[in-house]
């Protein structure tokens, strides 16, 4: 058995690691954070060029071709050093999306410029508060012209092309949009983490290409947030162990009662339990990886068991750092609010807890449904 | 990444495979299956001449103990072949429960710290179930704090060298059905209190050892006490010099927590199949939103220790030692299966309060669930003590301050309030 990254894999961690270290600082962050510009443009060009963005994406459309569990671990320095970059719109999802689903045209069109980066996609599928589901889709295509409003939109103020579901004769499907086409206007989010910016957009009769199967939408769109789960899951996993790296450091140098507070059970306890749910959501979200990297037909039921227990892990985690720093984990100052908003939004990213529990529930019971409708 | 065996692996489950369905005790498959969170499930046969017959075909046969040296009655196997021989086993390995502390303890503290004589005198009918040993080493007055330990071994002055205990054990699983022992005795209350230990071992017939089967608050009694009044042991029964005695017993707790793959069971499985079937006035109960949110956040746990122990089953196939990421097993899984059972009886309203098995659901497992899991908690390291342990030796952080470090053991206060 071996249920582990192979060496190469982690070698590959450990040089993103050195290069994020080096090129996404927690002030790097911060400038995002408290900056005009909406992501690390400097950091997103070398992710391109270091080949980091295009790991899963074929030699013959502009990637490197390694493969998912490489992408995974990358992932993971991503989530550890809160990169504000569009990674997860456009790598996780709208190039999944296209690999899934494109014709050999679109791939040729579009994989090869997001894997350099010069290009950013997103998926845009909610439409409002609430859940998002197949019954949510109101946006409506005829006769080739896209009309709705989606958001938020994850990166949808900087990207350039969009991954859309809406209706056509009441059929969802999906639809590639290009942003930067006719009929598209677009208005950035205040929301709780600006270092991954979300926007509303209304098309208003904007050309859209379908992507897909017509009326597939809505199983593609599923299969894409599976894989996105994944991907995501390493993030959450990345930035649970930087968190909890957070709180123990504090809790060895931070001396109170003439003892380091790392000393009193008190605060001992809630770090032991952030390790447990951080190393919970790292065997859950190796379990995705595997089913991503060999397409098992587990993938659904890994997908949601690694999206849940690291969205709970993520949180647990980046509250507990706070509390562990007391009040000085609540200034601007210290960096536990860049982990805290990012764990927050990445909870919400692909659809909320409540929505991927229901779905856990779902598959778990279609498994234990199969060995008797075979 | 992939769970697929080695070849090496390979050859080695199909032949355990193969040996174990030429000689498993097939007759008895049903009953262990229907075995729970209290006892291995026979009925029909007594448990302990059907663990013993087990065990004695298994050695005759060369797979008992399989991680001990051949000499002494084992395989001479690797870490990751004595993890497939559990996996190959199943439902099997519930009869080797008697002898987990024997195996997975007392022999490799013996092996440890023994003369080779009295190594080939104890080890082999120990590896083959003849003998079944209990570890002495909780006290009324020493749970997490073990060194707190106040049963005495006083040496003769006699000549002869021997031992003379008084003292009192608790929390002994198995001390009723065994031949062996190992004890831990303080020897010097003059020195601090790690330092004036002494271990030995014995047999649990000689005169002065009387068993007391503890009455547990589930109605069950696993564990026990056991009084020691006048016990004589020989010098040649101590293990270790005397005063090591500590170092001694972290040989047996090492082993403890190296006993890997066994996976700790947290009730989810039994739990999701009776929410599958349950009839409530708006439908399965597996229908509504808030049985599947919780539902959900039990599978979790559930996936993350099993696929947590795939990761220490690799890294022992790589023939690495796993890392620390095991320690958190039974704090996961105690408190998952005691939550889960407090759910699985709400789900049952008011008719949860039945633990009849002829009435209540599912054979009120999730009534036995309730009533035993609170030891879960406590045994074998409570959850603050594993929760230390994670801390300190996993994160790195200071151990707590100790008042009792450094003074003579008889001077440490021993009442709260007075």
């Amino acid at each position: 058995m071996n249920f582990d990254f192979s060496d190469d894999q982690k070698q590959l961690r450990d040089q993103a690691r050195r290069f994020l270290a080096d090129r996404c600082a927690p002030a790097a962050v911060r400038a995002i954070l408290e900056g005009p510009e909406p992501f690390d443009r400097e950091l997103w060009k070398g992710l391109g060029e270091m080949g980091f963005l295009g790991a899963a994406i074929p030699e013959e459309y502009g990637g490197v071709g390694l493969g998912h569990l490489e992408l995974c671990v990358i992932a993971e320095e991503l989530g550890r050093a809160v990169a504000p970059v569009p990674v997860a719109s456009s790598i996780y999802q709208a190039a999944e999306a296209l690999m899934l689903a494109g014709t050999e045209a679109q791939k040729q069109a579009w994989l090869p410029k997001l894997a350099s980066g010069e290009v950013i996609g997103t998926l845009a599928l909610a439409e409002g508060q609430g859940r998002v589901s197949e019954k949510s889709v109101k946006a409506i295509v005829s006769g080739g012209k896209l009309n709705g409003v989606k958001t938020p939109v994850a990166d949808g103020d900087v990207a350039d092309l969009a991954i859309v579901t809406a209706r056509e004769g009441g059929k969802v499907s999906l639809y590639l949009v290009d942003l930067g086409g006719p009929g598209v206007s677009r208005e950035v989010l205040e929301t709780i983490d600006p270092t991954r910016s979300q926007a509303a957009i209304a098309f208003k009769d904007a050309p859209a290409e379908l992507l897909g199967v017509a009326g597939d939408g809505w199983r593609l769109a599923s299969e894409v947030l599976d894989r996105a789960a994944i991907l995501i899951a390493f993030e959450q996993v990345g930035g649970s162990d930087r968190a909890l790296e957070m709180g123990r450091d504090y809790a060895l140098d931070r001396m109170a009662f003439g003892r380091p507070i790392g000393s009193f059970q008190a605060v001992k306890h809630i770090l032991a339990d952030m390790y447990v749910s951080a190393t919970l959501a790292r065997s859950n979200a190796y379990y995705g990886a595997w089913a991503l990297s060999t397409g098992s037909s587990e993938l659904p039921v890994a997908a949601a068991t690694a999206r849940v227990s690291a969205t709970q892990a993520f949180q647990h985690c980046s509250k507990n750092n706070i509390q562990v720093h007391g009040g000085m984990g609540f200034t601007w100052a210290f960096d536990c609010h860049l982990y805290y908003r990012r764990s927050n939004n990445l909870a919400l990213a692909l659809g909320s807890q409540s929505t991927w529990e229901d779905l856990l529930i779902d598959r778990l019971r279609q498994r234990n449904d199969a060995p008797a409708a075979a | 990444m992939n769970f697929d065996d080695t070849p090496e692996e390979a050859a080695f489950r199909a032949t355990a495979r193969a040996w174990i369905e030429a000689n498993a005790p097939k007759e008895l498959e049903a009953e262990l299956k229907q075995g729970g969170f209290a006892n291995n499930g026979l009925k029909s046969v007594d448990p302990i001449v059907a663990s013993k017959a087990w065990q004695k075909k298994k050695a005759e046969a060369g797979w008992a103990c399989l991680h001990w040296p051949k000499e002494y009655g084992g395989r001479g196997a690797t870490p990751i072949e004595r993890v497939i021989w559990g996996q190959e086993e199943g439902v099997y390995g519930a009869l080797s429960g008697l002898f987990i502390i024997g195996h997975g303890m007392c022999g490799p503290t013996v092996m440890a710290w023994a003369d080779e004589e009295t190594k080939q005198r104890l080890l082999p009918p120990l590896a083959s179930g003849e003998h079944i040993w209990c570890q002495l080493f909780s006290e009324p007055a020493g749970g997490s704090d073990l060194a707190g330990l106040r049963t005495a071994a006083v040496q003769t002055t006699d000549g002869s060298g021997d031992w003379i205990i008084n003292g009192q054990k608790i929390w002994t699983s198995g001390a009723q059905h065994s031949d062996y022992g190992i004890v831990i005795t303080r020897t010097d209350p003059n020195v601090p209190k790690h330092k004036g230990l002494t271990m030995f071992w014995l047999d649990m017939k000689t005169p002065g050892i009387e068993v007391r089967p503890i009455k547990q608050a589930n109605g069950q009694s696993g564990f026990n006490e056991v009084y020691f009044t006048d016990v004589r042991l020989k010098d040649s029964q101590r293990l270790g010099a005397v005063g090591q005695g500590w170092q001694v017993s972290l040989t047996t707790l090492m082993n403890e927590r190296l006993s890997i793959g066994s996976g700790m069971p947290t009730g989810f499985p039994e739990l999701f199949d009776f929410c599958m079937n349950l009839q409530t006035e708006d439908g399965l109960a597996i229908d509504d939103r808030s049985v599947r949110s919780r539902l959900a956040q039990y599978a979790v746990k559930a996936s993350g220790l099993k696929y947590t122990g795939m990761r220490a089953i690799s890294a022992l196939s790589k023939g690495e030692t796993p890392g620390p990421e095991n320690s958190i097993g039974k704090l996961v899984a105690g408190a998952a299966m005691q939550e889960l059972a407090m759910y699985a009886l709400d789900l049952q309203g008011q008719g949860g309060v039945v633990s009849d098995p002829e009435i209540a659901a599912a054979g009120a497992r999730f009534q036995q669930m309730l009533l035993r899991s609170p030891a879960t908690r406590v045994e074998g390291g409570t959850d603050e003590i594993l929760r230390n342990i994670i801390a300190e030796r996993v994160l790195g952080l200071p151990g707590d301050i100790r008042v009792d470090k450094d003074v003579p053991f008889k001077d440490i206060p021993t009442s709260g309030r007075g």
